[in-house]
């Protein structure tokens, strides 16, 4: 078998980038995007720059990807973005980016996944909550909203897309030393890590080894499930 | 590494209802030959797809609109979404009839 094509958005930082990474030295043909130009570059990985919430974007990329691999094998949703802050402090502008981004953005690349997908009748798409939807984290209100709609859709859709082959999984990581957090004082990353089992900070290996499970063949009898790091 | 920046497509020049249409039949008998699908014999604008007394179960509907979609951008070099969310309603479904289905893709196409 050739190797394995793999989505992943949001590349240019954080967990997305370090998954690239990683595939690529898999050997995986990765393809990525992000809104704003990424600053690395690596042999065999094709970078687009598209809004994951952008239709006509993301369609355009999985035409180009239909025409150079004829396939697809899996996707990764990791492109998201948060908002730490009380509700009533929050605008409806800051909630709407956050549910476009977070919710439709993984909803539409899974739509237009699975279509390229089931031509092969394989597949594995696995997507990203958070442990604070399990937390139910105050000051994170539409964060918390967006990741606990992407569980729903995990669900949902692992039943919609089972007779393509295609399993449809989450992954919820805790904190984790991404920008995403840079913001968030000490006092209270240390407060989310007193809940978990493992009260330690992720890793983006603890992320990547949790990936890899979801997107093995072996892994075709698991579907709608999601696995939240550091034992929450 | 490659970097590309996906831009809006240019203008879609008009397409012909009829060429749609035979490409909804072709990708049809397609299904017929390749999932077993059971369809008419003749087919036409005409005929019922879905709803009604339409051939198609949900799960075939799905897959004959994805193969025509992928089947369009194939042939114009356009990429269009037939989601509808009126799909599953009876009475104004772009998924009712063959000749529906044609007109939507091209006032789909028509709008880029």
């Amino acid at each position: 078998m050739d190797e394995p094509v793999t989505l992943i958005t949001g590349t240019r930082i954080g967990i997305g980038r370090h998954l690239a990474d990683h595939y690529l030295r898999l050997g995986h043909r990765v393809v990525g995007c992000s809104r704003k130009p990424v600053d690395w570059t690596h042999e065999g990985y094709k970078h687009y720059g598209a809004d994951v919430a952008d239709e006509k974007a993301v369609k355009a990329m999985f035409s180009e990807i239909r025409r150079t691999h004829g396939r697809l094998d899996h996707l990764i949703n990791n492109a998201g973005i948060a908002s730490m802050n009380h509700s009533l402090l929050t605008p409806t502008s800051t909630v709407n980016a956050i549910l476009t981004t977070n919710v439709v953005g993984t909803f539409l690349l899974s739509r237009e996944a699975a279509k390229l997908m089931k031509q092969k009748r394989y597949g594995r798409i696995v997507n990203f909550s958070s442990v604070a939807v399990p937390l139910k984290l105050a000051g994170e209100a539409a964060y918390v909203a967006s990741k606990s709609a992407v569980v729903a859709l995990t669900h949902v859709l692992a039943r919609e897309l089972s007779e393509f082959g295609i399993t449809v999984n989450c992954v919820g990581p805790g904190p984790l030393a991404t920008n995403l957090i840079r913001s968030v004082p000490r006092q209270k990353i240390d407060r989310v890590l007193e809940q978990q089992a493992i009260p330690r900070m992720g890793t983006f290996d603890d992320v990547a080894n949790t990936v890899d499970f979801f997107l093995r063949p072996e892994s075709g009898f698991v579907t709608g499930q999601t696995i939240y790091l550091g034992g929450v | 590494m490659e970097q590309t920046q996906l831009e809006a497509r240019p203008d879609v020049p008009q397409h012909d209802v009829k060429q749609v249409i035979e490409l909804i039949i072709d990708n049809v008998n397609q299904l017929k030959d390749t999932q077993g699908l059971k369809a008419p014999a003749q087919l036409d604008s005409a005929t019922t797809l879905f709803g009604g007394d339409g051939f198609l179960d949900s799960m075939a509907l799905v897959t004959l609109v994805v193969a025509v979609e992928q089947a369009i951008e194939e042939k114009f070099g356009t990429s269009v979404s037939l989601a509808d969310p009126g799909a599953m309603s009876q009475e104004h479904s772009p998924y009712r009839t063959i000749g529906a289905l044609a007109d939507y893709a091209v006032q789909r196409l028509r709008a880029g």
